[in-house]
């Protein structure tokens, strides 16, 4: 091996403290990426060979009931390359062994067995038999939640009628790889499930034989979606139509595509500022080496050493620093892969299982990792190169400090020389200490960002769960009842309180704009389930007026006071006219909402409830879910105390993992930070500390003006590092939006407290560390050097 | 004051002039004032001999050795070594001549720290063009036994002697020496200068040593008196004494 490269790696060794404190964050950085960047392919890939191989549509489209003849015209709407009918319907179910109800949605199968579109993957058993009346398919998930394997029995209340079903397999769909009950905020596969039984009793038991209810389409490549859409929806209209949509809010496909979208930001925000601070911590390191070797660069120019060969020399021990971060942050990243694999199990019905990280993944984030590095590292080795051998040789000029403006100004002051020590230093080379506060302020940046999803979490939690919606749950009846059926429904074993309201899909138009959503219609007063907006004050729709969430009204630009056309999918073609009284803001779903007296008025109908709002006595839930079971026209039922607590353990899980991480990443770049900068003070001034413990100060007032400059440089990144981190919380706010959910930028000064906390501790661990070098300083030995 | 002077008498022909100056001037331009290092200097150097170079601090000598061994460039005026002229080369060039034909010896050894004695040698056979072996280097100091001991473990002396045979592991023509005995005591001293006139009878290696110590100039063949940037006088050794025998 040259001698050169015996240097560089003695060097390498020489500074692991130092090197490693770099590597760790430089690893945190391509950890990140890797595992960001790897998972956005994989789900990307995952999911496009799964919905291509099994033919997940491209339109979905529902209506109450449709003759089965109308299906050859909507084959041949042009574009249309493939379409399939088939019933879709809410069922009860009544599990062997589980008290509550449980609902699910069932779907026909065609004669010939399998479906042309929508072709779900078998997992275990077999399809039901076309011409058996009691078979049943169900998803996974939902067989494995209840204990359920092919054989077992349990009752389904279809149509009215209780039936047996045994069940002869289960299913993976790619319809469903977000499986998520009516009115649920998250999958409960205990409690909502897909079931697949034969046509002919689908059919048979809810009166829809020569009829279906849904229609899934497959375009050709290039179709034109929206033309289809509308097409079909002319066709669909007299029957019913609930409105024609594409892909975009199928609801498993939306979720899906939410989780991607948010890969994508966390994958661009947080990496790059992981491999800037490892750009400047890997300069600043560098150049104080080069300052240091000086002598050795003149040598080796001496020699005939080129000006080359010295440059790649530095360069490759910032190299050296960047293979082991690269090393680490691969190790962490493929952990951390697997993690976030099994995560998305937890949430996403995959049939296969996304675990390998893409080769690119890896060769991206390394490179970048290597680039980082040698970009800090360049002007330094660059300086080498160029320095003038005999200059080399020579002594540095002491670094020249001037009297100026400041320097007048705080010796009026009267501060103590080691104080005055401290702030010469930092104004005598800014751009340094500039870039440490910098990097400083970074570290409780994270951490502002990172409290501000469990704050932001918690603020949806307070608005959704406890302000807004009170009630212990929620009966979906499908379609409406009288609302003199909420008498009934107040009867119900165990029934403390039960208000009605209405769930009514519309169209919403606004000039060139519009939006389906559903309308929500309750009664003044109602109490159970409010409308709340953002100070907290409970609202109302007024009589003859629409209320609309900021961010639909956003996506319509309505403004209070506007005129929203509104349209039914009845079959009527009626438009009607609503002025908006007032916009709420809300962070879940796109909201509408209406007086119940005016949604009846449009709609030219009796009272009518599609959904009661119920406090319950606990004792009594058995009962209650055993009348449940036995009432037909029940189509989904949203047990809200049972969410509550599931929501709510998943998001403490979730925060408290990403809290550690957090922390994790916040320690490990102050720590990199601080403890070089530190170092590299150290080594700058080791004489003049020297100087002083020979005069005669203790090792305290010495370490004193170590510690002093490193902490004062951390406090100074507290009010920057707020600053940055409301600016990156409000990035991640905005990355986050979708039609499904916003998620608000909450800041409590608990956040930023927290943040500062870590920040400081951390760089006085650090600080202290290298004080204990200070204090082993050989007094004589230091003074003896010829700098 | 003679400034042409006579080779060392070892053969009746006409000595080669390892080195040519002409009105070698260097100015240092460090924003506030202007430093003229060199004024004007007219030197020929001859290969195989020992030359001194004497004189007060801020004379010049540092100057002038650092261009004749390619480490800085003139300001004005002209040098050459035997045909090559250094100063119409560039960087890269001073960089393949400094590599192919000059060994250096400094005052403070410059020695890696990180590596051994054996490794500092390396560090030059490396990338010489035909270098002698690391450890036959170290034998014509003396340090054979010393081979894998670190710069830290040595004493001053033995640093020093390390990298005189760093310098000339790679057989250069010339060896430069800038106070090679300044940071040792006069016996060490004695030890480093007999390897230096070792060396230039032995392999007739062009040797200039620039010193203030007035003592060692009894070693040379000429001693170059140096003042205010210029040479004040160059005078001839007839006898010259051994090592051991100079004392400070």
């Amino acid at each position: 091996m040259d001698a050169l490269d015996k240097k560089l790696l003695r060097d390498f060794r020489r500074l692991w403290a130092q090197a490693l404190a770099i590597a760790l964050v430089l690893a945190c950085g391509v950890a990140i990426l890797m595992t960001t960047f790897g998972m956005y392919g994989a789900l990307e890939d995952t999911r496009a060979a799964y919905y291509e191989r099994n033919r997940f549509a491209d339109v979905f489209a529902g209506a109450n009931r449709a003759p089965d003849s109308l299906l050859s015209e909507i084959r041949a709407i042009p574009g249309v390359r493939q379409a399939e009918a088939r019933v879709v319907k809410h069922v009860i179910l009544d599990i062997p062994g589980r008290v509550e109800t449980v609902t699910g949605r069932m779907i026909s199968l065609p004669e010939t067995g399998a479906p042309l579109l929508n072709r779900p993957v078998l997992r275990s058993g077999r399809l039901p038999d076309p011409a058996a009346t009691g078979e049943v398919a169900v998803n996974e998930p939902f067989a494995d939640a209840n204990g359920l394997r092919p054989g077992d029995s349990f009752t389904a209340n279809m149509g009215g009628r209780k039936r047996v079903l045994t069940l002869t397999g289960t299913l993976l769909s790619p319809e469903f790889i977000y499986t998520i009950g009516p009115g649920a905020m998250m999958p409960d596969a205990e409690t909502f499930g897909i079931l697949w039984v034969p046509a002919r009793v689908a059919d048979a038991a809810f009166d829809m034989q020569g009829a279906f209810n849904d229609v899934t389409l497959k375009l050709d490549p290039r179709a034109p979606e929206a033309q289809v859409i509308d097409r079909l929806d002319i066709l669909l209209d007299p029957y019913g139509g609930t409105g024609a949509h594409g892909r975009a809010i199928q609801t498993s496909h939306s979720f899906v595509d939410a989780e991607i979208e948010q890969l994508r930001s966390t994958a661009m925000i947080l990496p790059p500022i992981f491999f800037g601070i490892t750009a400047f911590l890997v300069g600043m390191v560098i150049g104080r080496i080069i300052a240091l070797e000086r002598a050795e660069i003149g040598l080796l120019k001496a020699i005939g050493y080129s000006d080359a060969e010295i440059c790649v020399h530095y360069l490759m021990l910032a190299g050296l620093v960047a293979v082991v971060g690269t090393l680490l942050g691969w190790a962490v990243g493929t952990w951390l892969s697997g993690a976030l694999a099994r995560l998305y199990a937890q949430f996403f019905d995959f049939p296969y299982l996304i675990y390998r990280v893409a080769y690119d993944a890896y060769a991206i984030s390394g490179l970048l990792a290597l680039a980082s590095a040698a970009l800090g590292a360049a002007r330094s080795a660059l300086h080498a190169a160029r320095l003038a051998p005999a200059t080399a040789m020579s002594p540095p000029a002491p670094p020249r400090f001037s009297r100026g403006l400041l320097d007048r100004a705080l010796s009026r002051l009267r501060l103590s020389q080691p104080v005055m020590m401290i702030l010469r230093s930092l104004m005598r080379w800014p751009l340094r200490s500039g870039l440490t506060t910098l990097g400083l302020s970074l570290a409780v940046a994270v951490l502002v960002a990172s409290s501000f999803f469990s704050d932001a979490l918690d603020t949806i939690l307070d608005k959704a769960f406890y302000q807004s919606n009170r009630q212990h749950a929620m009966l979906l009846f499908s379609p409406g009842l009288r609302d003199d059926a909420l008498q009934d429904v107040a009867n119900l074993p165990g029934v403390l309180v039960a208000e009605g309201q209405q769930f009514q899909p519309a169209t919403l138009r606004h000039g060139h704009l519009e939006k389906d959503t559903a309308i929500e219609a309750r009664a003044p007063g109602a109490d159970l389930s409010r409308i709340v907006d953002a100070a907290g004050h409970v609202i109302d729709a007024p009589p003859g007026a629409i209320l609309l969430s900021e961010r639909l009204a956003a996506q319509l630009e309505a403004r209070p006071g506007d005129v929203i056309a509104i349209e039914f999918p009845d079959g009527r073609d009626e438009i009607h006219h609503l002025p908006v009284a007032g916009l709420v803001t809300q962070y879940v779903g796109l909201g509408a909402y209406v007086d119940s007296s005016t949604l009846d008025r449009l709609k030219r109908q009796s009272p009518r409830i599609t959904a009661a709002n119920l406090l319950i006595d606990d004792a009594a839930l058995p009962q209650l879910h055993a009348t449940l079971k036995d009432t037909p026209e029940l189509s989904g039922l949203v047990m809200l105390t049972r969410m509550r607590r599931s929501f709510e353990d998943t998001i403490r899980r979730n925060v408290t993992t990403m809290t550690t991480v957090y922390i994790s990443i916040a320690v490990l770049i102050t720590v990199g930070v601080a403890y070089n900068g530190a170092r590299i003070q150290l080594s700058e001034r080791a004489r003049e500390l020297a100087s002083l413990r020979i005069l005669g100060f203790t090792r305290g007032e010495v370490s004193f003006v170590l510690i002093g400059e490193t902490m004062l440089l951390a406090l100074l990144a507290q009010p920057l590092g707020w600053a940055l981190g409301s600016l990156i919380a409000a990035a991640l706010a905005r990355g986050s939006a979708s039609d499904l959910y916003s998620v608000p930028l909450v800041l409590e000064p608990a956040g930023f407290a927290r943040a500062s906390l870590v920040v400081l501790a951390a760089s006085l661990a650090a600080a202290l560390l290298v004080r204990r070098r200070l204090d082993r300083l050989d007094l004589v030995a230091v003074m003896k050097t010829r700098e | 004051m003679s400034a042409s002077a006579t080779a060392p008498q070892t053969d009746a022909t006409e000595p080669e002039a390892m080195f040519r100056t002409e009105g070698l001037t260097k100015v240092y331009d460090s924003g506030l004032t202007k430093v003229h290092a060199l004024a004007g200097v007219d030197l020929e150097l001859f290969g195989g001999e020992l030359a001194v170079l004497l004189g007060p601090s801020g004379s010049g000598k540092s100057t002038l050795l650092n261009i004749l061994g390619g480490l800085d460039h003139a300001s004005a005026g002209r040098v050459w070594f035997r045909d090559l002229e250094l100063t119409g080369l560039g960087d890269r060039g001073l960089t393949r001549y400094r590599r192919d034909h000059v060994g250096f010896v400094f005052q403070f050894y410059n020695l890696v720290a990180s590596l051994t004695a054996r490794e500092n040698v390396q560090l030059v056979t490396d990338v010489a063009r035909d270098p002698m072996s690391p450890e036959e280097a170290l034998e014509q100091v003396g340090l054979g036994a010393r081979m894998d001991h670190f710069p830290a473990e040595m004493s001053g002396g033995e640093q020093q002697r390390v990298a005189i045979a760093r310098a000339i592991a790679k057989r250069p023509e010339v060896l430069l020496c800038d106070e090679p005995t300044g940071a040792l005591d006069s016996k060490t001293g004695v030890q480093v200068l007999e390897a230096l006139r070792d060396i230039n009878d032995r392999l007739g290696t062009t040797t200039a040593v620039i010193t203030h110590n007035a003592e060692i100039r009894r070693m040379a063949h000429r001693v170059i008196w140096f003042r205010d940037g210029q040479i004040e006088r160059i005078e001839t050794n007839a006898h010259r004494i051994a090592p051991a025998d100079i004392h400070w």
